[in-house]
């Protein structure tokens, strides 16, 4: 932090003794806007160096022109993208699916795990023993498992549709995650908001409900997010219960054409939509740590 | 109402509590306390910070379970098994030392919340009732405020329109200026002057010995779990008869702050 509350040039006069005003006086002011200058174009020339020699490096390896015309070829990448990235609707479907889901699922889970008293521990104990287990095993085994095992049964009206054993795998794993960003959210309300809502005569799922989880989901976002680019990624896992995305899409044209440039082209698709998504988490996290850091003044 | 009923009504107390037991733990704040408050009457609670003044006071509020013992309010026992919390509640209204707005809503969401939601009132008919309190005590001009861009005091301010909107007939507040600025503690002592003076029944646990001699029908010393003296202020404050209330007051006297 560098503590600019003053403008570029010189420092807002609070008022106070010099050596308590932010920015402080003038003079070390510019001494500070010259170090940020020398130390940019420091990262900068170091990155170039860094970056170019790693490029040599690559570039000049004996392997090299195999690699490109495996994994780079522009003839392939102009052949698979658009396939890869019609097939790619499948994956965003999954995930907005999904999302709605989770963000329903795993507040059920929350609440039940935050439900006070021994009345409620049967629901308690069921709400941690889920939590537990699908946290403990691979979401790729959950997906392959359900994806297989139940319509395997056999039973007479039992969907096959491997779409909707994906999202209820999905779904099922990541509502595990999620119950517990959601909860870490709760418990971090203090209690007397509770006890404020209670001694107006709400009931514990009214104070719950408009006093306790507004509070907690607006704490919980950033975090919440984060798992959401999990899950984004994960889509690619239901290929191998024969969903057709854009994973399973790049597969068979790499094995028909024996040419993994289509992965680069879908890694090329994730980061298109993944980073905004990152880069919008981490703002949303750096102005809560700022916002929180001005009220805790 | 014909006048045998009227009388009939205020001989029963507002409030009474009658051997009430807390403990947390090993440790025994509440140890048989006998309190009765009449309807319209101003009761201070003091004593020695950690004494149990806020225990008792969520213990009437049933935001603590009790022990042992009985607390009647107007004529029905509270503390019986099969009673509605929540209905109870919506008769007590309780403001704390460290106000508990809800900060995610408006000045005037925080008032109507429970109205609507607890008291089942239209939304605009808790609105115009909230309005009317907000004007009554200098607040209108905040009712679309959020509670963080408030003065303590207006916060505080808002806490106790907040418990009038549920037109409680007990009304207790717990050391509600401890948090403030000394400026501006004047301005929510003069609140609870103006709902004496409407005849709102309070139990009042507070440090400010000067407001306690000055609003107070009766002042209740609370010591080693018990109310060890009361009476009226002029009593208890020139002429306190039991040796630990004199060393309290002494301390007061010496902290100046009375
Ligand atoms: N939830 C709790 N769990 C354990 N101990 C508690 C709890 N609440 C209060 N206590 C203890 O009970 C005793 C009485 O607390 P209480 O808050 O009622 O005192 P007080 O008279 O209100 O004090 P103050 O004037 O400082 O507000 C204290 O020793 C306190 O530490
Ligand atoms: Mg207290």
């Amino acid at each position: 932090m560098s503590g600019s509350l003053g403008g570029p040039h010189g420092p807002l006069d609070l008022g106070g003794p010099t050596h308590l005003r932010p920015g402080g006086p003038p003079l070390a002011r510019r001494r500070v806007d010259r170090a940020v200058i020398q130390s940019t174009s420091i990262a900068l020339v170091s990155s170039v160096i860094v970056f170019g020699l790693l490029g040599l490096v690559v570039v000049n390896a004996p392997g090299w022109p195999e690699v490109r015309n495996y994994f780079l070829n522009p003839q392939w990448f102009n052949y698979s993208l658009p396939k890869i990235v019609d097939a790619f609707g499948v994956n965003v479907r999954l995930f907005l699916i999904a999302e709605v889901l989770i963000l329903v699922l795993a507040m059920v889970i929350a609440v039940m795990r935050s439900l006070p008293g021994p009345v409620f521990f049967p629901l308690r104990l069921l709400a941690t023993i889920y939590a537990d287990i699908f946290r403990a095993i691979p979401g790729l085994l959950i997906i392959v498992l359900l994806g297989f095992g139940i319509p395997g049964l056999g039973i007479a009206g039992v969907p096959t549709d491997p779409f909707l054993y994906a999202i209820i795998a999905l779904t099922l794993v990541y509502s595990a995650y999620v119950s517990e960003v959601y909860r870490a959210g709760i418990e971090s309300i203090h209690p007397s908001q509770e006890a404020a809502a209670r001694s107006l005569g709400l009931n514990r799922f009214q104070a719950l409900r408009y006093v306790i989880l507004p509070q907690a989901v607006r704490r919980v976002i950033p975090p919440l997010l984060n798992d959401f680019i999990g899950l984004q990624k994960d889509t690619v896992l239901v290929s191998y219960v024969g969903v057709v995305e854009a994973f399973r899409e790049s597969s068979i044209i790499q094995a028909a054409h024996f040419n993994a440039t289509p992965y680069v082209a879908l890694a090329l698709v994730f980061l298109v939509v993944t980073i905004p998504m990152a880069r919008f988490t981490d703002w949303l996290v750096t102005r809560d740590r700022r916002r929180f850091l001005a009220s805790a003044r | 109402m014909s006048a045998p009923v009227t009388a009939a009504v205020s001989a029963q107390p507002a409030l009474e509590i009658s051997g009430l037991w807390k403990s947390f733990g090993q440790l025994r704040v509440l140890q048989g306390v006998d309190l009765t408050v009449a309807e319209h009457e101003v009761v201070c609670l003091i004593g020695s910070s950690g004494c149990g003044k806020s225990t008792l006071l969520r213990c009437v509020n049933l935001l603590e379970p009790i022990d042992a013992g009985r607390i009647v309010v107007a004529g029905e026992e509270i503390t019986a098994r099969a009673v509605d919390v929540n209905r109870i509640r919506r008769r007590i209204g309780i403001v704390f030392q460290s106000f508990n707005l809800f900060p995610h809503m408006s000045v005037l969401r925080n008032v109507t919340l429970a109205p609507q939601k607890a008291a089942g009132k239209s939304k605009s008919q808790a609105e115009v009732e909230a309005t009317e309190l907000l004007e009554r005590f200098g607040l209108a001009d905040k009712r679309n405020e959020f509670p963080d861009r408030l003065s303590g005091g207006q916060q505080q301010r808002v806490a106790i329109v907040r418990a009038l909107a549920m037109a409680p007939d007990l009304l207790l507040f717990d050391e509600i200026t401890s948090a403030l600025d000394p400026e501006l503690v004047a301005e929510v002592l003069n609140v609870i002057r103006e709902l004496a003076r409407g005849g709102m029944t309070m139990v009042i646990a507070t440090h400010e010995m000067g407001f306690a001699r000055d609003i107070a029908n009766r002042v209740c010393f609370l010591d080693g779990g018990v109310i060890l003296e009361q009476g009226a202020p002029s009593d208890i404050f020139s002429h306190p008869r039991e040796a630990r209330t004199q060393q309290f007051l002494e301390r007061i006297i010496e902290a100046g702050r009375l």
